[in-house]
């Protein structure tokens, strides 16, 4: 049974879902790109404060970043564990993954919770404007990444064919991975530039 | 048979994963000891970009398979993130940001 | 038809009831079948085809003499608005996204699209966008900033009220629905061709689907991006276009057109592909210089991210800036004209039979090189500067995308009737179509190359009598009713011929592609067993040049005959009306903005879980 089980046949041998997620991590590509350029373009224009060099505590986003960084090492043991059919091992660094996310988006919610106590919300100047909407998609991502693993770690209690189980992991962690990659780029072109720059 | 091959997900050790993810560790550390070095204050951006695009292309390679599966995604995925690059630097240089002419000249 | 069905083991528990039915309505909503959920675009994308044609004779009686008051200047500013925007995005745009669902799968000799259930999610996102973006006709809040919606007009200072939001928001929708199936086609392209079937063997149509579906997913994220920033602007008081906070009202032109550019080849490249298959059908000769067709069309795609500047030439980039976007549009004349060649060369020398389809197409390349001509003059930017925001260029697009891509789609409409209906379109009243369309076309458009010369900008809903403007607008606007007449004869046409057209049987143009391999219409399956594929024009090779008549088993390569028929579903439809409740929440109540969030991730829960289910049938004695 070629439908229910295995992962079905394709005149190139690339799976369907595995092949329409990279396209729409290439797509994605465009979407931050045009979100960052924003960014970028209005940084420094702000007629008011506060500004970056204000609010920006890199000691702390490090921590966020690191964390958001090594849920992706979380991420791809737990796709590699599953290739290896290992249930348990599975189960675990799919939580681990997961809690890590949520862990780094406890982390944005006390940032964006400090920087409007410090008077920085959406409407006061550019800053705040590009800010937010531009970590704020960020962060949407990486809350449905959360959601997407969680629904995943659940589904592990259900008996579905391992291939099929493993593949369904695997392009979760393609996404996982590149909302990571996104951060890496904000991390340095927003963050450290932008204070060190 | 080229057939088999991108129907097989790589399989790559442990040892390697864990491997990458301290580096990656490591280079989050560089990156921001090097926005306290006040002697690297001239070359600053261009070291953060180094280091982040190395990052981006461990991950890229290694956790996302990109250097063991088949070729076709990576094609797809770099004209993707090219597309990205060169349209947004160039609305950037059009609209006369500073920042595009430090990224341009660093990268 | 003996059929065996045995029903697919739902490996899942399901939220909702499998929809079960076959025929009747709910059949067509839950439905997954990529040839009806092709049927449901056309017959949407026609609709608002007439839709957007009854605002432009609206346009054309106000314009007819000077000083008239047929509508208000505000009522004007909304028609050009929703002109624009509804002939794009709910015209031309799902009309060839039809003939991508329709077609695709039947030329590449697959089953169904990879992906059933997006197809049908992207279908029902296109329809509740259109209507949402209508939305503002009857709430007395119709859009007026223009198609390209340019910032800072769009500002809640300057357009207060919802009518810019259903615009921007609507487009969104429209948007998810569009990107969502261009990575289904892509998909299908790549993955779903049949044994044998090389990317170098698929028909031209294929890979003009294939370029245009890239050109969305790259260029769509871009406007997507302004959108969602002016929706944070008009919904949340960012300040992204508002000049006051020191923001750039030129950003939003650079992200409109990265997207509005490629935009310009995602509406004419499946036309070009059309006229790429119906030219050798009716000329009985091969397409001449396929490889370079192939070429020239991945080309345009590329050269297409590289030039959207064109369109701002007058906003002071410089002259640096503005040379080199010169430089790069001329350079996309070159592809297109090897195209041109290549069309006709296609034509020389062949046994020509001059049907309604072939008449289409022979307009479409006659208007679209005159389009293209007026295009290479407005892409020198010194000229540009006099024509900018003329009728020149109204002219200049409407050749292209009325005498292009218009043309095209209904080349294909003729062509492929048979093929969806098994019926001919009656023969005469074609010509009588065709001939009423290409003389009103002619007539309404090419006179406004003279008005934009002479000085007439574009979005002026009236005119100084001393102007001496109104022979030529006189003459633009007796000629829109010809062409209405003959979209009307169309209309006609296709309901006569649905009833009592003449039976198509097998193959009535003597066809080449593997569509036409089908009886008309074809099964629900499809393929009863799967054409192995080992020529360029792989059914004219088996007819003519005694290629192998080679098939395999449709279920996969190696197993049994049973094809499986992915099951219908309530999801789609679900899914993509939470979306679009949630684009009205956003404009009228909080609550139901959250509570649609809420219920569109349920509902990607239950589409998930439900799985992709069906039936397998096994198609006994009436395989080819």
């Amino acid at each position: 049974m070629n439908h229910s089980g295995h992962v079905e046949y394709t005149a190139t041998g690339m799976p369907n879902r595995k092949l329409a997620i990279w396209l729409f991590l290439a797509s994605e590509c465009m979407f931050f790109g045009a979100l960052i350029a924003t960014y970028l373009i209005y940084q420094g224009q702000s007629l008011v404060g506060p500004y970056p060099e204000d609010l920006f505590d890199i000691p702390l986003t490090t921590v966020s970043t690191f964390i958001l960084l090594m849920s992706s090492l979380a991420m791809v043991l737990a796709v590699a564990a599953a290739q290896k059919e290992d249930l348990k091992q599975t189960r675990l660094w799919l939580a681990v993954t997961a809690l890590m996310g949520l862990t780094f988006l406890g982390f944005q919610a006390y940032e964006y919770n400090h920087f409007i106590h410090a008077g920085l919300t959406l409407s006061v100047n550019l800053f705040g404007s590009t800010f937010y909407v531009m970590t704020g998609f960020h962060g949407a991502h990486v809350a449905i990444g959360v959601i997407w693993l969680s629904s995943l770690f659940a589904h592990t209690f259900r008996p579905v064919d391992p291939k099929r189980r493993a593949l369904d992991i695997e392009i979760a962690g393609l996404y996982w991975h590149f909302v990571d990659i996104v951060w890496i780029v904000i991390f340095t072109v927003v963050y450290l530039l932008g204070v060190g720059g | 048979m080229a057939q088999h091959k991108a129907s097989e997900s790589p399989h790559v050790s442990t040892s390697t994963y864990l491997k990458v993810g301290l580096v990656l560790a490591v280079l989050t550390a560089l990156e921001v000891a090097v926005v306290y070095v006040e002697s690297l204050k001239g070359i600053v951006a261009f070291l953060l970009l180094l280091i982040g695009i190395l990052k981006f292309a461990l991950v890229a390679m290694y956790f996302m398979h990109l250097k063991f599966d088949t070729p076709v995604y990576s094609r797809f995925f770099m004209v993707g993130l090219v597309l990205a690059l060169a349209c947004m630097l160039a609305v950037m240089a059009i609209m006369h940001s500073d920042r595009a002419a430090t990224l341009l000249l660093s990268s | 038809m003996a059929t065996v069905q045995e029903s697919f083991p739902t490996q899942r528990a399901a939220i909702l009831p499998r929809p079960k039915s076959t025929t009747g309505f709910w059949s067509w909503v839950t439905t997954v079948d990529h040839k009806r959920i092709g049927i449901m675009y056309a017959v949407t994308a026609i609709f608002f085809f007439l839709v957007g044609g009854i605002e432009a004779l609206i346009i054309r009686l106000q314009l007819f003499s000077p000083d008239m008051n047929v509508v208000s200047a505000d009522v004007f500013n909304q028609l050009f608005t929703m002109h624009g925007t509804t002939m794009v995005f709910l015209a031309v745009m799902p009309l060839s996204a039809a003939f991508f669902n329709y077609l695709l799968p039947l030329m590449l000799g697959a089953r169904d699209v990879a992906f059933p259930r997006l197809n049908a999610f992207s279908y029902w996102l296109f329809l509740f966008g259109g209507i949402f973006i209508n939305t503002g006709w009857f709430v007395n809040a119709a859009p007026a900033v223009g198609w390209f919606g340019y910032a800072n007009l769009t500002s809640p200072a300057y357009t207060p009220g919802l009518a810019t939001d259903f615009w921007n928001i609507g487009l969104q929708i429209l948007g998810i629905g569009t990107l969502v199936s261009a990575f289904n086609f892509i998909v299908t392209i790549i993955n779903m061709r049949a044994p044998g079937m090389t990317l170098m063997k698929m028909p031209v149509f294929a890979w003009t689907t294939l370029v245009t579906s890239f050109l969305i997913i790259f260029a769509f994220p871009s406007v997507t991006v302004g959108m969602i920033l002016l929706t944070f602007d008009r919904l949340f008081n960012a300040n992204f276009f508002e000049v006051a906070a020191n923001a750039d009202v030129v950003l939003w032109q650079h992200l409109f057109w990265i997207f509005g550019h490629p935009e310009v080849y995602i509406l004419i490249l499946p036309a070009m592909g059309i006229v790429s298959e119906v030219l050798p059908t009716f000329a009985r000769k091969p397409l001449f210089g396929y490889s370079v067709m192939v070429f020239s069309t991945i080309l345009i795609g590329f050269l297409g991210f590289a030039v959207w500047s064109h369109h701002m030439f007058t906003v002071g980039m410089g002259p640096v800036v503005n040379s080199i976007f010169s430089l790069a549009t001329m350079a996309i004349a070159i592809p297109t004209g090897v195209k041109i060649f290549n069309w006709i060369s296609t034509l020389w020398g062949g046994s020509i039979r001059f049907k309604a389809p072939l008449l289409f197409a022979l307009g479409f390349v006659w208007m679209f090189m005159i389009g293209g001509l007026s295009g290479v003059m407005h892409s020198s930017a010194p000229s540009n500067a006099q024509q900018q925001d003329t009728y020149f260029v109204v002219a200049h697009f409407h050749y292209v995308l009325i005498g292009g891509a218009i043309f095209a789609l209904f080349a294909g409409l003729y062509y492929w009737f048979p093929k969806v209906t098994g019926r001919l379109m009656n023969e005469k009243i074609g010509v009588v179509n065709f001939v009423l369309m290409f003389i009103g076309f002619n007539v309404t458009f090419f006179p406004m190359h003279f008005l934009g010369l002479m000085g007439m900008p574009r979005r002026i809903y009236t005119y100084d009598p001393a102007l001496g403007l109104q022979f030529w607008n006189q003459v633009s606007t007796i000629g829109s009713f010809i062409l209405a007449a003959g979209v009307a004869v169309y209309l006609y046409n296709l309901a006569v011929s649905l009833k009592k057209g003449e039976l198509a049987g097998e193959d009535p143009w003597d066809a080449r592609t593997l569509e036409w391999m089908l009886p008309n219409p074809p099964p629900v399956y499809n393929f009863a067993r799967i054409p192995v594929v080992s020529a360029r024009d792989e059914f004219w090779a088996r007819k003519y040049e005694g290629a192998p008549a080679k098939e395999v088993a449709a279920g996969s390569e190696d197993e049994e005959d049973g094809i499986h028929l992915p099951g219908n579903s309530y999801f789609p439809i679900i899914m993509a009306g939470m979306i679009t409740l949630f684009g009205y929440g956003l404009l009228y109540s909080g609550a139901l903005a959250v509570a649609a969030i809420i219920l569109t991730i349920l509902s990607a829960m239950g589409w998930a879980f439900e799985g992709v289910g069906g039936t397998i049938i096994y198609p006994k004695g009436d395989a080819e």
